[in-house]
Formats: C-alpha cells, sequence, structure tokens
C-alpha cells in the first residue's frame, strides 16, 4: 500500500487516533509518519524509559545482581527493571546500590528529609536533616554566597542546641 | 447526611478548589502489591480495617469500609470523578478495598499501588490542615500495622518515584485567564523544573476542561512535607495573583462579559447540556464570580455542579444507567433548578 500522504513510498506505519469521539486511520510511509511526529510517540517513549532505567545497568553494575534474589520476594534486580515496580520493602536494602542511580536521577536527592515514624526515632530526623544541611553549607561557602552560609550555619546550631537540650 | 467537602468554599475559594494530600504507606511485613497474592490482598485490608476500628477515635465511626469488588462499574467511575479513587484504582478491583468518610473529605486505598493511600481533601487553600489530618491518620495506622521504613529512603514504596515522604500534595486551581493568554504550557514547563507538575484535572495537557488544573509536587525524597508544601503554596500564590491580574483585565472587556452572562442564561434555560459544555460553562460563571460580573458568588455550589455534571455520578445519583442524551436532559434540568435565581 502507498502512503497516504506523500503517495510515493510504501507505508509501514499505520496511525489511528481519535478525533472527536471517531476513529481515524492512516497508513504512511516511515519518512512521512516521522515529519507528522508519528515515530517519535515510540521512540521517545523508549528513551524515557530507557533514561530512567538505563541507569540501573549502566555504569559497570557488578554482575552480582544478575543472579541475587531478594530474601523478601524472590525478585531479581532484572525483574524489578523490566516491571519499574520493586517487589517488597527489602528489595530496598538487597538492591540499594544498584537502584540509587535512579533514585538520584528521580528525586535529585538520595536521603529522606521528613517524617520519621515514632518506631525509629526522632533523634535519626535531625541527624538526616544536620547531614544535609552542612552538605549546603559547604555548597554555599563554595559558591562564595556567604549571607546564605552564614544563616545556615545559625540554623546548624540551633538545630544542634535544640538535640542536645533534648 | 454530612455536607461533602465540594459542598463548601474555602480560602481563596474563587481560585482554589480543593487541596488535597495523599501519603503512600506500605506495611512491613508484606510484598507490594505488584508481588502480593490475592489472599495477602485481603488480609493486608482486614488489618487495615481493624487497626481503624480499634483506634477508638473519632474516625472509626466515620469511615465506611467498602470491598471495591462489590461496587459496579457506575459507581466505580462516578468515585473517580470525585478524585477519591485513581481511574487504575476503579478498573481492576480484585483485591481492592476503600475507607471512605461520610464528608468525601477522607479516603483511604487499599492495595492500589501501594498498600495504603491516605489521602484527604479539603476545599480552597487549606494544604496544612488536609496534611494535619492525613498525618494524624498515617501516625494511627503506623502504630498499629507498622510501615516499612528506612533510615535513609524514608517510607518504602513500589514505585521509587515515591520514596522519602510519600506525600503528594496538590491544589486544584481555576486559571482560564492564564489559559487563555496561552501562558499555561509555558508556566508548567518552567514548573517541571522546580519538581512540580501543573495540568489538566479532567482530561489531559492542553484539553484541560472547565480551566480547571491541578497544581502538585513530583519529589518526595529529600524533602520534607513541610519545605514541599510551603514550596507549593508559594507557587500557587504566584499563579494566583498572575490569574487574577489578567483576569481583571480581561473582565474590562465586553467581549468578556458577553460571554459570561450568555453562559449563565444558557445555564438558565438549555434543555439539553453535555458534561464538556457544562464544564465550559461553569467555568464562565466562576470567572463572573470572582470578578463581580455576577454579584451573587456562590464557589461552594460551583464546586459541587462540578462533581454532579459529571456523567457517572449523574448516574449514580439518579440510581440508573442512561444513555447519552438522557443524561443530557438530566443535566440541563439540574442547572436550570440551581441557576433559576441568578
Amino acid at each position: 500500500m502507498l502512503c497516504q500522504s506523500c503517495k510515493k513510498n510504501e507505508a509501514t506505519t499505520h496511525v489511528k487516533r481519535i478525533v472527536n469521539g471517531s476513529i481515524e486511520e492512516y497508513d504512511l510511509c516511515p519518512e512521512c509518519a516521522k515529519k507528522l511526529g508519528y515515530t517519535d510517540i515510540f521512540s521517545s517513549l523508549q528513551n524515557e524509559w530507557n533514561s530512567l532505567l538505563g541507569s540501573f545497568f549502566g555504569g559497570g553494575l557488578p554482575s552480582r545482581s544478575g543472579a541475587t534474589r531478594c530474601k523478601g520476594c524472590g525478585s531479581s534486580f532484572a525483574e524489578i527493571a523490566k516491571k519499574g515496580m520493586v517487589g517488597c520493602p527489602e528489595c530496598y536494602d538487597t538492591f540499594y546500590e544498584e537502584l540509587l542511580p535512579s533514585i538520584k536521577k528521580i528525586h535529585g536527592n538520595t536521603r529522606h528529609n521528613g517524617k520519621f515514624p515514632s518506631s525509629s526515632g526522632k533523634q535519626l530526623a535531625i541527624i538526616n536533616e544536620l547531614e544535609a544541611m552542612q552538605e549546603q553549607l559547604n555548597e554555599a561557602i563554595a559558591r562564595q554566597e556567604f549571607e546564605k552560609a552564614a544563616e545556615l550555619r545559625d540554623r546548624i546550631n540551633e538545630l544542634k542546641g535544640g538535640k542536645n537540650n533534648g | 447526611m454530612a455536607e461533602k467537602w465540594y459542598e463548601k468554599s474555602g480560602e481563596q475559594g474563587g481560585e482554589v478548589i480543593s487541596s488535597r494530600i495523599r501519603l503512600a504507606r506500605n506495611l512491613k511485613k508484606y510484598p507490594f502489591p505488584n508481588k502480593a497474592s490475592l489472599e495477602q490482598k485481603h488480609e493486608i485490608a482486614q488489618s487495615v480495617k481493624r487497626a481503624i476500628e480499634e483506634s477508638n477515635s473519632v474516625l472509626s465511626n466515620k469511615l465506611s469500609f467498602i470491598s471495591m469488588e462489590k461496587l459496579n462499574q457506575t459507581q466505580a467511575a462516578s468515585l473517580v470523578e470525585k478524585h477519591l479513587i485513581s481511574p487504575e484504582f476503579a478498573s481492576d478491583r480484585a483485591g481492592r478495598y476503600l475507607m471512605l468518610s461520610d464528608d468525601e473529605s477522607i479516603s483511604i486505598m487499599i492495595n492500589e499501588e501501594d498498600h495504603i493511600r491516605i489521602q484527604v481533601i479539603d476545599s480552597g487553600l487549606s494544604l496544612d490542615g488536609a496534611y494535619d489530618t492525613a498525618n494524624n491518620i498515617d501516625t494511627l495506622l503506623d502504630e498499629a500495622l507498622g510501615f516499612a521504613f528506612n533510615d535513609k529512603l524514608g517510607y518504602l514504596t513500589q514505585c521509587p518515584t515515591n520514596l522519602g515522604t510519600g506525600m503528594r500534595a496538590s491544589l486544584m486551581l481555576h486559571l482560564p485567564a492564564l489559559e487563555k493568554s496561552r501562558s499555561v504550557r509555558r508556566i508548567a514547563g518552567n514548573l517541571t523544573k522546580l519538581g512540580m507538575e501543573l495540568r489538566g484535572t479532567f482530561g489531559e495537557g492542553s484539553d484541560a476542561k472547565g480551566a480547571l488544573y491541578q497544581l502538585s509536587n513530583r519529589i518526595t525524597l529529600g524533602l520534607s512535607e513541610h519545605t514541599a508544601i510551603e514550596n507549593l503554596k508559594n507557587i500557587a500564590s504566584q499563579l494566583i495573583a498572575q490569574e487574577r491580574k489578567s483576569l481583571e483585565e480581561l473582565a474590562k472587556d465586553l467581549e468578556l462579559q458577553d460571554v459570561v452572562y450568555r453562559s449563565l442564561a444558557i445555564l438558565k434555560s438549555a434543555r439539553l447540556m453535555s458534561n464538556d459544555e457544562a464544564m465550559k460553562l461553569l467555568s464562565n460563571v466562576r470567572i463572573g464570580m470572582t470578578t463581580g460580573l455576577i454579584e451573587r458568588s456562590n464557589f461552594a455550589a460551583l464546586n459541587r455542579l462540578n462533581e454532579q455534571v459529571q456523567p457517572a455520578t449523574l448516574m449514580t445519583a439518579n440510581k440508573k444507567d442512561m444513555q447519552p442524551q438522557e443524561r443530557d436532559i438530566e443535566r440541563a434540568k439540574l442547572l436550570r433548578e440551581e441557576f433559576k435565581d441568578y
């Protein structure tokens, strides 16, 4: 079948779209499909997916990840990467190193800063916040943002004081 | 019957329809839903139910326990339209349960993407209040059930995108002027860089029906709940200020005035009304009330109507399946009744 757009090349892409509730269908050649933006749907999706999960496999990961299975649920890392879903809470311990790059990519952070359940102790929340602020302080000094640095230093001292009192 | 959150109007009620907090939590002892058996899912649901019942808190009387398997398609779809559950939760209902408060402000989805999704909605700009309620429910459930938590990664979730606080805070905003000036897409692009998201509430992207948009945080790891909420409020107040300024300008224009008054006139007299048209006209009337073109302002009624005109909610209220035209007749009738005194 010939491409319905240029009417020259062989059509290889079948496009279905819904316009005002009715379905329209086209057959297009690769060039016209690309021109009309149809191949991009898949390639960009693919890219996005790969960029998220690609870090799972990239960076010269130790080969043990192929054979290791989570003791909690039996998931292998390959299964998690394929599904894009973690198997159980214990997976985060088992595959911590492998998961960390994509976690960093998603959040730009790798350390929780927020509510701690009462069972884990509030002390830890303060420690995490302190560490995060210390990092910010170092960055501020490196960038010579002294006003911000002074502010951070005061807040760090405040938190340390609070911790000693508590 | 308790007054529903969407039958009220809150702070900044012209622009802010509602505030919502959602917390994703999982039980330590069970695999995440994608690896859990149906039997385990039933167990999880029963233990959540028991935890609420035995808490002796006001919650135990307020929440009803619903098996999603027992709802029909229309009832489930209506819950989606009211933003009480996700579309995904409605489509595959096996092993899934919902705990819902009678005022529909608290919903707890069990076995959605995570074991537990606590959601609190309130009218107007009230993220702090909604968070306090969600936080209390979280603490209460955690003490009874033991949530999966890691010192570094925070609350552990099935998808790494929710790690950390597991909190998604969002505001439903009415942004007709920003939409009209085509600024929404540009703003949405900039917000992505700030770790936030702005998208249509009903329908996607530029297809937003009734100029209703959802502003929410995307990043959950590394930012405390308090910071995430403050950031969101900060952005929201800038958006609202811009929206107001542009809308005031537009309101001086005879063309916009004409649109507002015509919309009201159609609502008062139409005999057939599609969902899309209703959303558009209600948005125009909201513009009229925000700018003072329509003197009698009742945002609470508009909030309620936004829900009531949705197809599945309309059918659930009428307790029967209806063909599209029957719905259009019923919808027009409902709106005529509502606006007859305007």
